[in-house]
């Protein structure tokens, strides 16, 4: 019998890792994990050609789990290794898992400068609007307003609008999902994996530790009901008035693009080269 | 008659030099972010890797980019390097550690202009020396080697892949400005002059490897990502399997492997050349573009009956402690001229451990230290 | 895609894994699951579970997997 949902995970992940994993209770990061697995999975790729390349926080915690070629490396810098790798052996799948504050603040400049140069990689942006690992302080992702620990009276400045940045920097592919809507998410993922060039896929994911609890959110579940009641499609979204906007937000795909990536555009650099040795 | 060896010979630059030589060892990924005075060894490479059977040249987005690319293909199975100058050396400080970490060989070649900070861009300085060795946080094992003349940049950049595959660790080419912008007929070695050594990988079914377990030379073999060796890397403080831990057993383990690793080789990766050392009163010790200097400033000395001697460093570390020992045997003093305010100095006093007078001749205003001004310490007796 | 008929199917709760989030339990739309005495997840109608996946997909640690009931098997 063929198997289905979670056994198809318990196939993927390492068996001699400890299990349940460290992050906390009703952490979105698990479902982002469980929803990369089934992509994967339904894209047939073999476990040997994927490699996740992982930042520093906690969605940078996810790769030691999943029995793929894993690197987990220094804080923003996780498209920095996965452009080398993809530009070493252009045949591999390489998949960024990074936080908001992980790609966004400290890992800003690559990000925006991998999307520019549109290189094969698939870059899942894990937003939990905080800085989780380091005990909840703000990230470029918290929303203005919000409680933090480094933002006590309510955060001043802005936050980035990922999607508008990635699109504004050139990707190829720009999504946003989020764990509450994991089918939908899925079917973003899978086309954030196979598609060529950069893909940025922005995942809504709630922690309830760090930002619920100071942000009026007293269970995980409280911030599911939050994401079920906010998230709209995209057109849905754009329909709406702004002043009856609040806190929805758009979920989709926001560009869709077939420019080449970067290291196919190497190849064809490489290939004139040996044409004229060859010829 | 035994046929004459084709000699090709070129005229070139240090940068130069150090690209054919990395070429020759095999470095097939360049990934760089221009900066004076280092910046003709990127523009070398991004003309002759594409054109070359397998080479990658990416230019990055800055140097902390360049070192997360290189440590990314080396992980892919290639051999790497990039070339910057100390603003651009403080930025790749992070992923360099990260390197050192996880035992991803490459090379960084740092062509030393005066600092700190912006500093001098287009004045030589030798004044990287102590960061090369701990620019990056925490205890680390890294080897430091560096070059006097356009020759010995190609060999150089060599023993630098070399030894980076050999030992799975980052090595460090401290050049200078000047031996980095000096022009000179160099000789293109024949392939028979020169060993290449390649990185071991895995001879196990993957199921039993283990990417960080003790071995003989305490050198793990390390397949490349995509072989079929699924494994996790991580900066974190690990175990054998690449799974991060805090148990103090296992950390030890980690730390102390990784420093042996280089330890039991000393003697294989400390270079010098001596030059009139077994008689000498007085030995320079002086290492790039001041060891030509002080060749010539020692000739001088000898002609006018003064023994003296010369310790040319070609690695800076681990400092080459044996050699610095059998220099002290006979010499009552020991001068160190260096383009800074005194780096390699230390390792010689720590070494000397007041056997000899140690005097130490420093510039940090851009110019050369030139063979007169060595002359002269050496007279002083 | 699996189908959805009633008592179908048969829910496993691994409570090793489960941290006890309470995600599942609160989204289940047939109410299959409740929190047990230690706090984590227990299977208490599972005649009425209609095979949706909301459970096994938005478990974030792994822990729950529904099959459908091998033949023979009958509805307890």
């Amino acid at each position: 019998m063929e198997i289905t949902g979670n056994e198809i995970i318990h196939q993927y992940l390492r068996h001699n890792k400890k299990f349940p994993h460290v992050l906390c209770p009703g952490c979105g990061h698990g479902i982002v994990l469980g929803t990369l697995i089934r992509s994967v999975h339904h894209l047939g790729l073999p476990k040997d050609d994927v490699v996740i390349v992982a930042g520093i926080g906690c969605s940078g915690r996810l790769a030691v789990y999943v029995d793929f070629n894993t690197v987990h490396t220094t804080h923003g810098r996780a498209l920095t290794f996965a452009t080398g790798i993809k530009m070493a052996n252009p045949k591999l799948n390489v998949i960024c898992l990074m936080g908001d504050g992980d790609a966004l603040s400290i890992g800003g400049n690559h990000m925006i400068h991998a999307a520019r140069r549109n290189i094969g990689i698939t870059a899942l942006i894990l937003n939990n609007n905080i800085y989780g690992m380091t005990g909840g302080q703000s990230s470029p992702a918290t929303p203005e307003g919000a409680v933090s620990m480094t933002a006590p009276f309510g955060q001043l400045e802005k936050s980035f609008d990922t999607v508008q940045l990635a699109c504004g920097a050139g990707a190829n592919f720009v999504a946003r999902g989020t764990v509450f809507h994991v089918n939908n998410l899925e079917k973003l993922m899978i086309k954030a994996i196979e598609r060529p060039g950069f893909n940025m896929l922005e995942i809504i994911t709630p922690c309830h530790t760090q930002f619920g609890r100071k942000n009026k959110y007293k269970t995980s579940v409280e911030m599911y009901r939050w994401l079920k009641a906010n998230a709209l499609d995209r057109e849905r979204y754009e329909e709406l008035e702004e002043s009856k906007r609040g806190d929805k937000f758009p979920v989709g795909v926001f560009v869709e693009r077939d420019e080449p990536g970067l290291e196919e555009r190497y190849a064809e650099l490489k290939a004139r080269f040996s044409a004229g040795r060859n010829g | 008659m035994a046929r004459r060896k084709k000699n090709k010979e070129i005229f070139a630059l240090g940068n130069e030099a150090v690209v054919e030589g990395a070429l020759i060892a095999g470095c097939s990924f360049y990934g760089g972010y221009p900066i004076t005075p280092s910046s003709e060894i990127m523009e070398i490479m991004a003309q002759r890797l594409p054109m070359s059977e397998d080479g990658v040249f990416i230019q990055l987005e800055d140097e902390i980019a360049s070192m997360g690319a290189i440590v990314g293909a080396s992980m892919a199975g290639r051999k790497v390097m990039t070339a910057t100058s100390g603003p651009g050396f403080s930025l790749m400080q992070e992923n360099l550690g990260y390197a050192c970490m996880t035992e991803t060989p490459l090379v960084v070649v740092n062509v030393m202009r005066g600092g700190p900070s912006t500093g001098l861009p287009t004045s030589p300085a030798q004044s990287d020396v102590q960061q090369a060795r701990w620019g990056t946080h925490g205890d680390h094992p890294i080897i430091v080697l560096s070059a006097s003349d356009v020759q010995e940049c190609l060999e150089m950049t060599i023993i630098a892949f070399n030894m980076a595959e050999k030992y799975r660790t980052p090595v460090i080419l401290l050049l200078d400005e000047i031996t980095a912008h000096t022009r000179e007929k160099i000789r293109i070695p024949q392939p028979d002059e020169y060993e290449v050594t390649s990185r071991i990988v895995p001879s196990i079914p993957p199921e039993w490897y283990k990417p960080y377990e003790e071995t003989v030379r305490g050198v793990a073999p390390m397949p490349p990502i995509g072989s079929g060796y699924r494994f996790h890397v991580t900066g974190l403080t690990h175990d054998v399997n690449g799974f991060p831990t805090s148990r103090p057993d296992e950390v030890v383990d980690l730390m102390e492997r990784m420093h042996r690793k280089i330890d039991q080789f000393f003697y294989d990766i400390q270079m010098h050349d001596e030059l009139m050392i077994e008689d000498a009163e007085v030995v320079v010790i002086a290492y790039g573009s001041v060891a030509r200097s002080a060749e010539y400033a020692i000739e001088q000395a000898r002609s006018s009956g003064v023994k003296a001697g010369l310790l040319k460093l070609k690695t800076l570390f681990p400092y080459p402690r044996r050699a610095t020992e059998k220099a002290l045997a006979n010499a009552k003093s020991i001068i160190v001229p260096e383009m800074n305010m005194g780096q390699i100095s230390r390792e010689v006093k720590r070494v000397n451990s007041g056997r000899a007078s140690v005097r130490t001749i420093n510039r940090v205003d851009g110019q050369i230290i030139t063979p007169s001004e060595i002359l002269k310490v050496i007279m002083q007796g | 895609m699996v189908k959805k008929n009633k008592g179908n199917s048969r829910v496993t709760v691994y409570p090793d894994w489960c941290k006890g989030c309470g995600i599942c339990i609160e989204f289940c739309p047939k109410k299959v699951l409740e929190f047990d005495a230690h706090g984590k997840c227990s299977v208490v109608r599972e005649d009425d579970c209609i095979h949706c996946g909301f459970c096994e997909l938005h478990c974030p640690d792994f822990a729950i997997v529904v099959t459908e009931k091998k033949s023979g098997e009958t509805a307890s």
